[in-house]
């Protein structure tokens, strides 16, 4: 597992500043400006540096220690046993905490764009558990990001919180996606209620030539989806916010969070999306994330993926056959019957994603997509077992 | 399906609040017990989709290029004329004012199906229109797809090659064996199966398997032979089968006591069927209905379907328009049947005229007041209506009436029938018969994207 942010020691910074992380061929490229770049001198150190090169106007350096880089140059030096930094990645040096936080990882498979923490529902089970407060600063500090990330980035997600609370600022930031990351695949994590009410899913018409909104819907009945997401009226406007999105001519995903009240309707559940969202891209069937609010509430959330082999076959196959494509994130093969291991993807954020001591001797393990790092021995699977047979052709 | 004990818990609102068959009932719209916090938008999204036919306007356009066919079926639905008339052929004059029609009408996606009598006969035209049509469509740019209805005796090669160059796909007719087939169809020479089965072939190995489709009229004579009906088109190939009971129009209404039946008669023969077509497809040779097939598709998909005679609105003008060989427009093909009886009251208008014109007319204004089947008496309080159809020329042609009278009606008898017997197949069948059931069902959706037929 790796932190996000660590302690650093820094000099010369005035104030919060996201940098790039260059290497000599990024500085070779000339894909970003040297101002909002730091020089990567960890490697070899400066006096090995051309003298030419540390007198550009480089916003600092990463070094690895102290008095390492140029004199009465701002550097920041992390230790060894903290961060991993690498060339290519985005950071953002706060001196203020004498913190270094990383916002982009070069090649990473997960890479966010944190929207804001305001949420207008308050999911029993939310990972992120939402704080209300004024965070519009966001919107100018991602545009910031997303010109310091990679053009050949193959995906970003938008995530919160809820991002649609930053009304027009959500269509500024894929707007600025649009401009400097236009290859990127952009995914919108909204439970879509704004656009049930005031908000003009239109706006967001041909924006970005690849955007999609991953929208969480719990159940076919709207009792049941307002108790998971603790808000009265929430079921309805998060289905017409769906409509609204589909209206206007956006791609859509469902993403449902297998807890122990959903997972008791699922197959309803899947009926009534075949039935009123045919036209949806994908569906999610994910497994709990064990931190932030689910923690509190594991007696009545968690069901061991064991226990849910018959009702996930059933909503599977009913999917599929219906010509929906349906994914399953965040469940080790070993709790999966063969037949689903198809449809099981590897959908835990690298730096989030662990195996446990007995996946050591399973020989599926690459094909895997884990368990969640902070997973703790009630919220382990009994299922989980080294694979010991051949697996099955993966190339359905 | 619901029990009788439910649905009576159901009706006199003796569901506990906790029971998953009220949220059942709730999540598809057939109770409301919060009006604030459940949504109605899916069952309004429901209807969209459902009759999203509507949109566009008519897609299947029927060019009727000549009357003259080279057989004396008794129960012709068209009026044919013999061999020789060429006053029944389509003239260019004609012609031309219909392509500038064709391309009036607002829908991306265009059938334009060639008719008669017996098309073949009348090549020539056929050639003509669609090279204009495709001239003309090289500004417009519309999705077009050229079908034949035609007995495909006679098909030359440099006829099946120029459909092949312009993608025809072909539809005959085969009544079934060929004893059935030359009986419900005569000729002089007792050849019209062999003629009919190699023109299959023929246009198979030119166009393709997928490009040849077959379409059974049922005789009263047919009816017998519901079991070596179905075995001729699998023993041909066909993984599609249309049985479809006579019209009461054209020559079909002349010799009604000979070759007519009740409707009750066609149900038990479709019942039959459709046992022996459950049968076929468990023993893996896969074979659809294609009326049940949509009717399936209706029961189980949220879908749309292509099929204009059972719309609501009603399908003719509206999903449909028809272009005689002599420059009268009707809505549909049984209106045009209605004309060639002698009753003309159904023409919307001339080629000559706009479109404007058409859809101002008498005829689409008696249509239309009787097209909405939700509108209907009876229909507005039958279960099937969402599923169903208005088909005001047919009660018009049967009942003398466009609203008509559903009590007698052999339309509604024949819809209720089919509903009542397929859901009963799904409720009673085997898994295995489910899947099939299912199968079509979605067969039927994935095809109504480029399918228009009548």
């Amino acid at each position: 597992m790796h932190a996000l942010d660590a302690k650093a020691s820094m000099s010369g910074w005035f104030g919060p500043t996201l940098v790039k992380v260059a290497s000599l061929s990024d500085f070779a490229a000339g894909q970003f400006p040297i101002e909002r770049m730091v020089l990567d001198l960890r490697a070899r150190g400066y006096q090995q540096a051309l003298a030419a090169l540390t007198n550009l106007p480089w916003a600092g350096f990463l070094v690895d220690r102290l008095g390492a880089g140029p004199s009465g140059r701002p550097w920041v030096a992390l230790p060894s046993d903290g961060l991993a930094i690498d060339a290519g990645d985005a950071i953002e040096v706060r001196p203020e905490t004498n913190k270094v936080a990383r916002r982009y990882r070069r090649g990473g498979n997960n890479n966010i764009l944190f929207a804001t923490e305001r949420c207008n529902s308050f999911c029993v089970m939310c990972s992120q558990p939402p704080r209300d407060i004024q965070d519009d600063w966001r919107v100018q500090h991602l545009c910031d990001l997303i010109e310091l990330i990679d053009r050949d980035t193959g995906s970003l997600t938008i995530t919160g919180g809820e991002p649609t609370l930053l009304g027009q600022g959500l269509r500024r930031i894929i707007e600025h996606c649009a401009v400097h990351l236009p290859w990127t695949h952009i995914q919108v994590l909204s439970n879509g209620r704004n656009f049930g009410k005031s908000m003009r899913a239109n706006a967001f018409t041909t924006l970005h030539p690849s955007l999609i909104w991953a929208v969480p819907l719990y159940a076919d009945h709207y009792a049941l989806h307002d108790y998971v997401v603790q808000s009265s009226g929430a079921f309805a406007e998060t289905v017409r916010g769906l409509y609204a999105l589909e209206n206007a001519r956006q791609r859509i995903e469902i993403r449902v969070v297998l807890v122990k009240p959903v997972v008791a309707r699922l197959p309803e559940l899947a009926r009534f999306i075949y039935r009123n969202f045919p036209f949806v891209e994908h569906i999610a069937l994910m497994g709990i994330e064990p931190t932030g609010f689910a923690k509190v509430h594991r007696e009545e959330l968690w069901v061991d993926p064991v226990d849910m082999q018959e009702v996930l076959t059933e909503t599977v196959d009913f999917l599929s056959t219906h010509d929906l494509n349906i994914s399953l994130y965040n469940l080790p093969l070993c709790t999966l019957p063969k037949l689903l291991w198809p449809f099981a993807k590897r959908s835990i954020s690298d730096w989030k994603q662990h195996y446990l001591p007995a996946c050591e001797a399973c020989e599926v393990q690459q094909q895997c997509g884990g368990v969640f790092a902070w997973v703790t021995p009630k919220w382990t699977s009994r299922g989980i077992k080294p694979v010991k047979e051949a697996p099955p052709c993966a190339s359905h | 399906m619901m029990s009788r004990a439910d649905f009576a818990r159901v009706i006199d609102k003796d569901l506990r609040k906790d029971e998953p068959l009220l949220a059942d009932l709730e999540a598809r719209h057939l109770i409301m017990t919060d009006s604030a916090a459940c949504t109605l938008a899916p069952l309004l999204s429901q209807y969209r989709t459902r009759k999203s036919y509507i949109e566009q306007g008519p897609k299947l356009h029927i060019f009727v290029v000549s009357l003259r066919c080279h057989h004396t079926c008794a129960y012709c639905q068209v009026s044919r004329q013999p061999l020789g008339q060429s006053q029944f052929d389509m003239s260019s004059e004609t012609a031309a004012h219909a392509v500038k029609r064709l391309f009036e009408w607002p829908a991306r996606d265009l059938t334009v199906e060639f008719q008669g009598g017996e098309p073949l006969l009348h090549f020539g035209r056929i050639k003509a229109l669609v090279e204009a049509i495709e001239a003309r469509n090289r500004n417009e740019g519309r999705n077009i797809r050229f079908v034949i209805a035609s007995t495909l005796h006679d098909l030359t090669g440099d006829q099946l090659a120029f459909m092949r160059d312009h993608h025809f796909d072909l539809s005959t007719s085969l009544d079934g064996p060929e004893w059935l087939h030359n009986a419900n169809r005569p000729r002089p020479e007792k050849d019209s199966y062999r003629r009919t089965v190699e023109g299959i072939e023929l246009g198979r190995k030119v166009l393709g398997d997928h490009a040849v489709s077959a379409l059974t009229t049922l005789t009263r004579r047919s009816l017998r032979a519901p079991v070596e009906i179905i075995d001729e088109y699998r023993k041909l190939g066909f993984h599609s089968i249309s049985l479809r009971p006579l019209s009461p129009y054209g020559f079909a209404r002349k010799t009604e006591t000979r070759n007519g039946y009740p409707i009750g008669d066609f149900l038990r023969f479709y019942a039959m069927a459709l046992d022996h077509l459950l049968e076929v497809n468990r023993s893996g040779f896969l074979m659809e209905e294609t009326y049940g097939r949509m009717l399936l598709g209706q029961l189980l998909t949220p879908f749309s379907h292509g099929y204009v005679d059972l719309r609501s609105p009603t399908g003719a003008g509206l999903g449909a328009v028809v272009y005689d060989y002599d420059g009268t427009v009707y809505p549909s093909d049984e209106a045009r049947m209605l004309a060639s009886m002698g009753n003309r009251s159904f023409a919307l208008g001339k080629v000559e005229q706009p479109v404007t014109t058409w859809l101002e007319s008498r005829a689409m204004y008696r249509i239309l007041a009787a097209g909405a089947a939700e509108a209907l008496p009876t229909c507005a309080d039958c279960a099937y209506v969402p599923l169903c159809g208005a088909d005001p020329i047919d009660h018009f042609a049967r009942q003398g009436d466009t609203i008509g009278h559903r009590p007698t009606s052999d339309f509604c008898r024949k819809q209720m029938g089919l509903f009542d017997l397929l859901l009963e197949r799904w409720e009673s069948g085997s898994d295995r018969d489910r899947l099939i059931l299912e199968s079509w069902a979605h067969q039927a959706t994935r095809r109504v994207a480029q399918v228009e037929f009548a």
